[in-house]
């Protein structure tokens, strides 16, 4: 098991100031619930290594990856990936490519990359999809594409940036079971950014709520909602997704 | 309206109308073959496909330093990017003066050069590369670094976090999603080098064979055989409409954007 996650994440960027501690269990799954603006995805970019921290530190598995100052590890040589709302798969490259580009970059020759990324895809029954482009497959299929993608890299920290929102409706239940399933079987620790109740419910150890950059209140979503800390905690675990339109 | 309009077009197709009404098409085989074009031709494209090659080795790093220049001061990018744009609209013959002052034998860099390697470039055909190139980078670092800065920031962050240095990322994700705006550039690039009269002339000079490119060798033809100046002018033409067809997608959006 690894993924032991030891953070204070301070991030200012103009008005807006992040100040939020995050620990994780390893192996475990921590959602981050938060109204738009909230800070959630300032966080996941902080830990990923695309925004370095302004003040605060992040310790993975006993490694420094940011102290606010010379200790910064950029995030090419960081154990965590990151899955995008928007996945991201690179246009100009086959679905069985996009997987192997990360077992590139670790010195993966270029035939082993291939079929390691094809055996990944094959076990998570995407093998069918390995010569195609990523315009030729479905928003949820390109998902899934995009998780196994960080997955074969095997980080000891996975993050996800609302991975479900830019599904349908009707096919979000589905595709949060497989999400659940890859997270089962996953060795590290994952951190889920939503604003959907159901995918924390689903995915998620626990849930920490963001608000205006401040962690509000951390726990067991069935805690959280038996004694809510704050009404923006009681509201947002309602169920009603307050920014579901938006969709940020 | 309808008068000044029907007049701009006739201003616009009339030159080209007339061209091709003119040009001696029952001697345009023996012309091209003949011995003031076929050099010209061959050399023409010869040193237009070298002066986009530079331009694509010199003007990618250019156009990335630029699409990558948001932090600089602002001065610093106001002046590079009017360093970059002057060959756009400065006068050809002030461009080959310009070049001669930095590269002939007393020049600012062409006297040391000589001095340490013998080396002299004016009226060469490495002169006329240099020419070609100094007209075309423009066109070639704006339409890449239009390309860059096009690149949705989603895809380096993606490389970046599956283990992608900032080198792997640009080479690899970047340059490849701005594929097209890269061949708009050496398009735009070649065309401009093909079409090169001014600073060619003017640097270079009109040497059959090694340096008197197209353009030089129509201009010089047109007293004493008109002919061969007007095959010439097809010829450039057709390229002229390849350019624009190959392009078409791009200068079609360009003009509604």
């Amino acid at each position: 098991m690894t993924g032991a996650l030891e953070a204070r994440l301070g991030v200012r960027r103009g008005e807006f100031e992040l100040d939020a501690e995050l620990r994780l269990v390893p192996g475990t799954v921590l959602a981050v619930v938060g109204r738009n603006g909230a800070g959630k995805s300032t966080a996941l970019a902080a830990l990923a290594g695309v925004t370095p921290l302004s003040s605060g530190r992040i310790v993975l598995d006993g490694a420094l990856l940011d102290d606010a100052g010379a200790g910064f590890v950029p995030p090419e040589r960081r154990p965590v990936g990151l899955v995008l709302q928007q996945p991201a798969l690179f246009p100009h490259l086959t679905v069985q490519d996009n997987v192997a580009f990360g077992l590139r970059t670790g010195g993966a020759p270029k035939a082993e990359a291939r079929d390691r990324a094809r055996a990944a895809l094959d076990e998570h029954g995407l093998g069918d999809f390995a010569d195609r482009r990523p315009a030729q497959v479905s928003g949820g299929q390109a998902a899934r594409i995009a998780l196994v993608r960080a997955l074969v890299r095997r980080p000891a920290l996975l993050l996800l940036d609302e991975p479900l929102a830019a599904i349908d409706a009707e096919l979000r239940p589905a595709l949060r079971a497989s999400v659940r399933a890859v997270l089962d079987s996953f060795p590290g620790s994952a951190i889920v950014v939503t604003h959907d109740i159901a995918d924390a419910e689903a995915l998620a150890d626990e849930v920490v709520v963001l608000d205006a950059g401040r962690v509000l209140q951390r726990g067991p979503l069935g805690v959280l909602r038996a004694e809510p800390s704050d009404p923006v905690v009681s509201r947002l675990l309602a169920g009603a997704a307050p920014n579901a339109a938006s969709g940020a | 309206m309808i008068a000044p309009a029907v007049l701009g077009g006739v201003l616009l197709a009339g030159p080209l109308v007339a061209l091709l009404v003119r040009a001696p098409w029952e001697r345009m085989g023996e012309l091209l073959a003949g011995p003031v074009v076929l050099p010209a031709l061959g050399l023409s494209f010869g040193t237009a496909f070298a002066s986009t090659v530079v331009c694509v080795v010199l003007g990618v790093p250019l156009a990335a330093v630029l699409a990558g220049s948001d932090g600089w001061p602002r001065a610093v990018t106001r002046v590079a990017r009017a360093v970059v744009a002057t060959p756009l609209v400065l006068p050809p013959v002030v461009g080959g003066i310009a070049l001669l002052l930095l590269l002939s034998r007393t020049g600012l860099l062409g006297r040391p050069l000589f001095a340490a390697f013998g080396l002299t470039i004016p009226f060469t055909t490495a002169a006329v590369v240099i020419a070609q190139a100094f007209v075309g980078l423009p066109f070639l670092v704006l339409s890449v670094e239009g390309a860059l800065r096009g690149v949705d920031a989603r895809f380096t962050v993606a490389a970046a976090t599956l283990g992608a240095s900032p080198w792997a990322t640009f080479v690899r994700v970047t340059l490849p999603l701005a594929a097209p705006g890269l061949a708009a550039g050496a398009v735009l690039s070649f065309a401009r080098a093909l079409g090169e009269f001014g600073a060619t002339i003017t640097f270079a000079g009109s040497l059959p064979g090694v340096t008197e490119t197209l353009p030089v060798a129509a201009y010089v033809a047109l007293t004493n055989d008109p002919g061969s100046a007007i095959a010439i002018a097809v010829v450039l033409v057709v390229v002229a409409l390849a350019v624009l067809l190959a392009l078409r997608e791009r200068w079609l959006t360009g003009l509604r954007a």
